[in-house]
């Protein structure tokens, strides 16, 4: 075969790839336009006033399509699927409690995205601004509001191929002190200290004392229920196999997600509620497998996030395992009751 | 056909370079490198593209936990390592089957993209990416096979050198594309690995077009066995060049580990931490021409001790006290002059221990020995890491690097400085 004949196919071949390149662009280009528009049927979004100290509001990230995409909303605690009002502030993750919100959002750069945490007062203004090492996961705020936590992903190196890590900060939203990593903190392992390069946290849960909180430690492929303390600096491993805990109103109980044996790979996590005092394991009504730090409604019912038509749905489930899981509403994750 | 096919029963090791002209040491380029840099090159945009996006893709575009992930990682990571070895071996079979084990190797990575689109869980997801693995060990012995028997023994570092720079440029840019797409798209993850399959197979169309084959028409004196290639231990040259390989595979410390002790020493803001990486690469792209050059002209086997030296004094300088606002500058730059000194550099020299009709085989020797050499010092070090602190662990790496150095300078094999 001639150059010439070479350089003909190569340049023909290229123009056919462009071409393909090019239209799946174009096609995912045309879908994000569609998802700027209303969709048919979806809730009625509008914006307006929202508030962190409102009367019983139930506050998450909204994900249906549309100009109000991706902006913390506010509905009635006790019509969730009701009307939504936007409050123009954009989050991949929130949380708010007792006036003070963490937002964590992506900051679009020239050549890449970076993340950032803001801590917000009671009408959704920047009191403190963050970096965040990675991509958002979880994010809490203590009942008190005192103080906030996040979790990220950290990843970036081309070298280390798809290994992950993460990284968990805590902030005192009153000095804007930041502890930007747990691992900083005392391990204390089933009675004894331990140190590990890879002891990841992830999930922090705060109790109302404004000293303890809880989190997931992960070190040598398992993971722990840790109970930490603030002013010591330590953490405290409570029990095996907990991922996202998130602590009852009363303090006495924890939701998890636990690794179930004997379920797919890719999808393994129940949900189940600990009881501190006993420590008896309680599995809830949901089948399905839940990737998400749950949240505690009141003493009684627990709501998580599922994977659905527009990203993700709330639902519901007692918290004592009994009765069946339920959807309060579409296209929203990252939920928080306020008020 | 191509340069390197009209050749009649060249001699040793110069298929399709230019000779260096009488009283010049300046020698061209072989068209073959430049082919494979631009396969290099192109692969790397298509497979950096999908590496940069993947955890963002798994986290908010699947929603799923990329933890527990990176424990498959490992295990994909030593199979790799052996498939690099079949892969030599099969290149060396038959007399040359270079250019197809490397194409079964790109094609088998190609594939693997738009079955990205389909997988919508982590187990397939995970088989996919081991199967991307398994391209990535198949095609990297006989690729580095057709860049040294196709340069002369006095070009080899410049042509390894040329093609790194390349291989590395399609990296830095990869990511930048992927961001690209996704600015343009909102979540257009299937945008991004539609046009990444795209660019692979134009990686492989290249291969195919402008990579002379194998040497079809010369049937080799001896066919290659395995027991051949394991026998190329008994070379002295090539069983000291692994022997030293393996040696300063143990004292260099994985790259993640690098950048995470430059933070923690310097505070690097968490917004920089992803970009520490890109410095390296930068460093590498600069240096890895101008090193290679150098290593043909002082002696390959200086030039590679001297590359680990650089990381010596950037251990050294991650131990001491100054915290200065150069320092990570520094680090990254003497990070990325390693690799320029040592990845292609290590495969030249290695290329003079190692006869023709096993050149396959004997890198792929040397790219196994030092990978799992590599590997067994991330497990050390992060276990010396955990009973002495990282100050400490970085300190007995520097002292056993340092040994190692020494040691090989005087294992220093001969014939690896050109006249």
């Amino acid at each position: 075969m001639t150059v010439r004949n070479r350089v003909l196919i190569l340049v023909s071949a290229v123009a056919v790839l462009a071409a393909i390149g090019v239209a799946s662009v174009l096609h995912a280009s045309a879908r994000a336009d569609r998802r700027d528009h209303t969709q048919a049927g979806g809730p009625r979004v509008t914006p307006g006033a929202v508030t962190l100290t409102g009367q019983g509001s139930l506050l998450f990230r909204n994900m249906a399509w549309g100009p109000h995409r991706d902006e913390v909303v506010s509905v009635p605690a006790g019509d969730p699927s009701g009307a939504r009002t936007a409050s123009g502030v954009k989050c991949l993750r929130f949380y708010a409690a007792s006036g003070t919100g963490v937002c964590l959002q992506a900051v679009h750069g020239a050549v890449s995205d970076t993340y950032r945490a803001l801590i917000l007062d009671a009408r959704l203004r920047t009191v403190h601004t963050y970096d965040v090492p990675g991509i958002p996961s979880r994010a809490r705020v203590s009942p008190t509001g005192h103080f906030a936590a996040w979790t990220a992903f950290v990843g970036g190196d081309s070298y280390a191929g798809t290994n992950f890590s993460t990284r968990t900060a805590i902030v005192d939203t009153r000095s804007g002190r930041l502890i930007p990593s747990l691992e900083d903190f005392r391990i204390v392992k089933d009675g004894h200290p331990y140190r590990a390069p890879d002891a990841n946290f992830w999930g922090v849960t705060f109790a109302r004392d404004d000293r303890t909180f809880y989190a997931t430690l992960a070190t040598k492929g398992s993971t722990y229920l840790v109970q930490g303390d603030l002013r010591a600096r330590t953490v405290t491993t409570l029990h095996a196999d907990v991922e996202c805990p998130s602590l009852s109103p009363d303090g006495t109980r924890i939701a998890y997600k636990k690794r179930v044996k004997g379920l797919p790979k890719d999808a393994p996590w129940h949900l189940y509620v600990l009881d501190l005092r006993t420590m008896r394991e309680t599995p809830l009504a949901e089948r399905r497998s839940v990737d998400d730090q749950a949240v505690w409604r009141d003493a009684r019912t627990v709501v998580y996030a599922l994977p659905g038509d527009y990203g993700a749905d709330l639902y519901q489930a007692p918290a004592d395992g009994s009765g069946a899981p339920r959807r309060i509403t579409e296209a929203a994750v990252s939920p928080a009751y306020v008020g | 056909m191509y340069v390197a096919d009209s050749r009649a029963s060249a001699p040793a090791s110069a298929d399709g370079a230019v000779r260096p002209v009488a009283g010049r040491r300046r020698a061209a380029i072989a068209p073959t490198v430049f082919a494979l840099g631009t396969v290099s090159l192109v692969t790397d945009v298509s497979s950096e593209m999908v590496t940069a996006v993947l955890p963002l893709y798994l986290v908010t575009g699947l929603g799923l936990s990329p933890l527990g992930f990176g424990l498959l990682d490992g295990v994909y990571n030593g199979f790799s390592a052996l498939v690099r070895l079949v892969g030599g071996h099969l290149a060396d079979r038959g007399g040359g089957r270079h250019k197809w084990v490397a194409g079964v190797g790109y094609g088998i990575s190609a594939v693997c993209k738009p079955l990205l689109l389909v997988a919508h869980s982590l187990t397939p997801i995970g088989l996919v990416l081991a199967a991307d693995r398994t391209g990535k060990g198949l095609r990297t012995a006989p690729r580095d096979a057709l860049i040294s028997l196709s340069s002369t023994a006095e070009t080899r570092g410049r042509a390894f050198g040329v093609h790194r720079a390349m291989d590395t440029a399609g990296a830095l840019l990869g990511p930048l594309v992927a961001f690209l797409i996704l600015r343009a798209t909102v979540d257009g993850y299937d945008a991004v690995f539609t046009v990444s399959f795209c660019v692979a197979v134009v990686g492989v169309l290249v291969l195919v077009l402008f990579v002379p084959g194998g040497r079809g028409d010369a049937v080799p004196v001896e066919r290659p066995t395995l027991r051949g290639a394991v026998g190329l231990l008994r070379r002295r040259e090539l069983r000291r060049i692994t022997v030293c390989a393996l040696l300063l595979g143990l004292a260099t410390v994985s790259d993640s580990f690098v950048y995470l002790l430059l933070q923690r020493r310097l505070g690097v803001p968490d917004r920089w931490f992803a970009l520490l990486p890109l410095g390296t690469a930068a460093s590498f792209l600069l240096l890895a021409v101008v090193l290679g050059r150098l290593a043909d002209r002082v002696g390959r086997w200086a030039v590679f001790v001297a590359g680990h030296g650089g990381l010596l004094v950037a251990y050294a300088l991650l131990l001491t006290a100054w915290r200065g606002s150069a320092l990570p500058y520094v680090v990254l730059a003497l990070h990325g002059a390693f690799y320029a000194a040592t990845d292609g550099v290590l495969m030249a020299a290695a290329s003079d221990g190692v006869p023709e009709a096993l050149r396959s085989s004997g890198l792929a020797l040397v790219q196994t020995g030092q990978a799992m050499a590599r590997f067994a010092c991330s497990l050390l070090f992060g276990a010396a890491w955990t009973v002495w602190g990282d100050r400490a662990a970085l300190a007995g790496a520097a002292v056993a690097l340092a040994a190692c150095a020494l040691f090989s300078l005087t294992l220093r094999p001969k014939g690896t400085v050109p006249a």
